[in-house]
């Protein structure tokens, strides 16, 4: 991949060095079913109410695919621009109460899906190196003992996840620190809310991150030693950990100490990583193939029924608005353009900034209201109309508003919907289009002579203070730069 | 001989399955008379045979009436109509324990019937009850039960093979016309030769594996206990066919089967496995070479053909089957059904449990199994016995290009005594040398009961097929039976062991 190191900004204890950091993200598939069999796949019903025999893992009970995970699966494929390949599924054995079989049917060296990658706002490529479908298990809550099952006086288990679709999406080590670690998981779970493969709902557990970090002074050509971290369960928890578990690596390296591969848990309380008992993770897991289900080779039709109606992804998105506003000479956007660009996307509100540019709409202007004032009410701007945004963009643009005005006839429109004009009637705007701010002018100019004559003489910044005058007479409905113009008029 | 001496069967035996359901279907025969001589009899002489872990005669009797009602009201009361069927242990019934013969399954009920014990029921059985195995299906003599092992109706001193011993047995003693057992690497056609009856490995795939409790998995197949050929047909016709429950499970038709029985040999190109006959005893060679000699005079071109690879397939399997083995029992740890025993934490209830749960041959194989698979090991162990798996199947593609049909001995010896080989696991390995090749290339065999030995035990001889071969098979199975020594087949009538 390309693109240029990122330096930990504002952690002094990173200094000079970089962290590497790859992420593994389970997504559980928003299908109607699990996995093998035909329990619903539902967040949040009393415990072990969907479950069967065959998700309990109950003797004799066998496994059947089902063929809307495969497809859901191949969507994603698509959308981190993977190859989509015949693949198998394998036996993963551990021994652990939330799992019903006491091993997980994963895929294991044939994935399904191989060789993405997934552009960043800023535009950097992360290489997705697989993805796979596996299993979900269940849910363990331990009584006592501080929540984990060591200690604990007693433990529940409840089975309604076990056999919920996943797929496990294991990105290259290609990010360069905290913030592009949460870039990636933001602009990961946009693709699959877009590619109608999951709901992205961390906090009920839809989409779950383990991340790999491990530090080397910049410049380095080696990777460090790594270390995988879990339990990580927001962006916010995800970008701490990578910035306490690269600067306890770093502290661990300074000192001449030697950092450990090992799996780690992330305390969201303490702020701080700790070894996993080494009983938890000394696992062989004995991968063989799954011989209760056969090769799974989906054709090229199945493929690409599949993966038909997949809308344009957020990267796509963002290019096709970008391309509609002026660039800088160097043809790049500016960054604060780049940022508008990346937030109206985010909000799903491109469509609408695309429609009204073709409506006629000035296109940074559009995207500046889209962006800064539409976004903060993103349900009301998905439902503005195209055609009355680009009419109250031009008006703004015409200087018939002004900024101000603009904003606040935008605010009536989400909030109501109706015609920028009549509003900006309503609200006294149109009133001093002409006779109204030459009366108050008139009236400003009678009340300030000393002002006026200096004006006259040539004092420009007098301006302001006669603008200001008339503002203040018309209760902010004079349009600023119409007054502004009035007065150099009246200057002659 | 050894033990109590041949069983007495009831005053006027069982007769086989076709002629039951016939008798039944027109109203000649009440369906509940057959159950009631059927748990009489089972009363009466199961005890000492223990062929059943468990006699379901509430439900027997329940099936018989819907069975009479049916008939009596002009409706179809299906093809097995009254026919007394025996499950063995490990096919889920549900509401009724299912146990595997372990102590880790005793008292478990499954919550749902496996597809072969749905489609037995519909099709007019009375299932009589579960039969003894040895534990999770792991053994050859069916002295690996839990709860004690089954002895053969021929010679209570004998084992009647294994691991599914009980339905053989069942079958033998006149306890049931039908049965059903699973076989992973001969467990329906050594306890069929050692007891005088039909069995019938079916093509992997043919027959749902849902609901019957894992061995190993890519190996294990349902399949039919009877007297006859006929009646083997009729049951394996009946549970056959693709269900959706199970993904390995095959599509398209099943084949005509009973059909099958009335074609003759005439053209059948019949191969002796000459590489097997020096493993085996000179009963068993004879009754191969006699039974070549009855398919020859009936039409059948018969000629020697040696695959010197199907020898290792036993070490192969032994390799495969524990592995499959040792992941489809780790469900077995105490936390969500069966036996518990409790520890200081999870894990020490996970291994007091299974301790305590397994019996030794099954904890030998879960260590096999684990040790196989471990990193470190899988290329020399699991992947190279995959290996042989493939040059086993290649071996047969080879045969099967001159040849319809092998022939073989089922076993290498007949029924041996109680005891006998328990101290040595891998003689009782052995047992299996002949049967294993089939399951490891996934094709369909089975043994018919073809002569007696000089003791009057039971010899027979086995019928192997490529996948999907199972007309062939039962052409050749049908011949060899008509050619059979009288009295080599159950039940056992008295005065029939000398």
């Amino acid at each position: 991949m390309s693109g240029s190191p990122v330096a930990a900004a504002g952690d002094d204890r990173l200094a000079g060095w970089e962290t590497v950091v790859g992420l593994e993200v389970h997504c559980e598939l928003a299908t109607a079913t699990k996995l093998f069999c035909g329990c619903p796949n539902r967040f949040g019903a009393a415990p072990n109410t969907q479950v069967c025999p065959v998700c309990l893992g109950l003797p004799g009970s066998l496994p059947v695919l089902n063929r809307r995970a495969v497809e859901l699966a191949v969507r994603v494929g698509r959308a981190l621009h993977c190859t989509i390949r015949p693949s198998t599924f394998h036996r993963k054995n551990y021994f652990y109460p939330d799992m019903p079989k006491d091993f997980q049917i994963s895929q294991y060296d044939e994935p399904i899906d191989v060789d993405g990658y997934l552009e960043l706002p800023s535009g950097r490529r992360i290489g997705i190196e697989r993805a796979h479908i596996e299993e979900d298990t269940g849910k363990t809550a331990h009584l006592g003992g501080g929540g984990r099952i060591h200690g604990a006086d007693r433990s529940l288990v409840d089975y309604n996840r076990a056999g919920v679709p996943l797929v496990e999406i294991v990105s290259r080590p290609d990010m360069r620190g905290a913030d592009e670690a949460r870039a990636y998981v933001a602009e990961l779970r946009a693709i699959l809310v877009a590619s109608g493969v999951s709901d992205g709902r961390m906090e009920e557990g839809s989409l779950r991150v383990d991340a790999n970090v491990s530090v080397r002074p910049i410049g380095a050509e080696r990777f460090g030693t790594r270390c995988e971290v879990k339990n990580l369960n927001s962006l916010r928890s995800l970008g701490r950990a990578v910035e306490h578990e690269a600067a306890r690596q770093v502290a661990l390296i300074e000192t001449g100490e030697r950092v450990v591969q090992q799996t780690r848990h992330w305390d969201e309380v303490e702020g701080r990583t700790s070894a996993m008992r080494s009983k938890e993770e000394a696992n062989d897991y004995r991968y063989f193939p799954e011989p209760d289900l056969v090769p799974l080779a989906p054709d090229e039709a199945f493929v690409e029924a599949a993966a038909a109606g997949l809308p344009l992804m957020p990267a796509d998105r963002r290019a096709r608005l970008a391309a509609l506003v002026p660039h800088e000479a160097d043809g790049l956007l500016p960054a604060s353009t780049a940022d508008q660009v990346a937030t109206t996307v985010d909000l799903g509100l491109d469509d609408l900034v695309v429609a009204a540019m073709a409506c006629g709409a000035d296109a940074r202007l559009a995207l500046a209201r889209t962006a800064n004032e539409a976004a903060q009410t993103p349900e009301a701007a998905r439902r503005l109309d195209p055609q009355a945004f680009a009419r109250l963009v031009e008006l703004e643009a015409s200087g018939s508003l002004s900024a101000t005005q603009a904003k606040a006839v935008l605010a009536e429109l989400l909030a109501g919907g109706g015609e920028p004009e009549e509003i900006a009637r309503r609200l006294g705007y149109e009133a001093l289009g002409s006779g109204a701010l030459v009366d108050a002018l008139d009236a400003v100019v009678a009340a300030h002579p000393a002002e006026w004559a200096r004006y006259l003489a040539g004092e420009d910044k007098v301006a302001q203070l006669l603008t200001g005058q008339v503002m203040k007479a018309t209760k902010g409905r004079a349009n600023g730069k119409a007054v502004a113009a009035a007065l150099a008029a009246r200057r002659g | 001989m050894s033990g109590a001496g041949g069983p007495r069967p009831g005053a006027e035996g069982l007769s086989d399955a076709a002629s039951i359901a016939s008798r039944v279907r027109s109203g000649e025969l009440r369906a509940a008379d057959v159950a009631e001589q059927v748990l009489g009899d089972v009363e009466s002489r199961d005890a000492e045979l223990h062929c059943f872990n468990l006699v379901t005669g509430e439900a027997m009797r329940a099936a018989a009436a819907e069975v009479d009602r049916l008939v009596a009201t002009g409706a179809d009361p299906g093809p097995l109509a009254g026919v007394p069927v025996a499950l063995k242990d490990n096919l889920c019934t549900k509401g009724v324990p299912t146990t595997c013969s372990s102590r880790m399954l005793e008292g478990w009920s499954p919550p749902y019937d496996a597809t072969v014990v749905r489609r037995l029921v519909a099709a007019g059985a009375l299932v009589v009850g579960k039969t003894n195995l040895d534990e999770f299906a792991m053994g050859s003599s069916t002295e690996n039960s839990a709860f004690g092992p089954t002895r053969n109706p021929w010679d209570t001193g004998r084992v009647p093979g294994g691991s599914s011993g009980g339905s053989a047995a069942a079958v033998a003693a006149g306890f049931a016309a039908l049965a059903l057992g699973s076989d992973t690497g001969g467990s329906i056609r050594q306890p069929a030769a050692l007891c005088g009856v039909v069995g019938i490995k079916p093509t992997y795939g043919l027959v749902s594996r849902y609901g019957l409790v894992a061995f190993a998995s890519s190996l294990d197949q349902v399949g039919p206990f009877a007297t006859t050929v006929a009646d083997a047909a009729l049951l394996l016709e009946t549970i056959a066919g693709h269900d959706e429950m199970d993904s390995t499970s095959l599509g398209g038709p099943v084949p005509r089967l009973t059909e099958a029985l009335r074609s003759g040999v005439d053209g059948l190109r019949v191969g002796v496995v000459r590489d097997f006959l020096a493993d085996a005893s000179a009963d068993c060679v004879a009754a191969v070479r006699n039974g070549a000699d009855v398919l020859s005079r009936a039409g059948a071109s018969v000629e020697d053909v040696a695959l010197p690879e199907l020898l290792h397939g036993l070490s192969a399997y032994y390799l495969i089957a524990p592995a499959e083995a040792s992941s489809n029992l780790a469900r077995y740890d105490g936390v969500r059904y069966g036996l518990r025993v409790d520890g200081e934490d999870v894990e020490q209830m996970n291994a007091r449990t299974r301790a305590a749960g397994f019996g030794p041959e099954v904890r030998r194989r879960i260590m096999l199994g684990t040790y196989v698979l471990s990193a470190g090991y899988y290329d020399a162990y699991y992947a190279q016995a995959q290996r042989v798996r493939t040059l086993v199947a290649r071996a047969f593609a080879r045969a099967y290009e001159h040849v319809d049909v092998l022939l073989a001995p089922t076993a290498p010896s007949v029924a041996f005594p109680l005891g006998a080989k328990t101290e040595d696991p891998l003689e009782m390995y052995l047992a299996d040398l002949f049967t294993i090749p089939s399951n490891l290339a996934g094709h369909p065999a089975m043994s018919v009961p073809f002569a007696l030995d000089g003791q009057g035990l039971p010899v027979g001889v086995q019928v192997l097929a490529p996948a999907l071969g199972e007309v062939a098979m039962l052409r050749a199975g049908v011949a060899l039976e008509s050619g059979a020594t009288p009295g080599a087949r159950g039940p056992v009538r008295p005065g029939a062991v000398v």
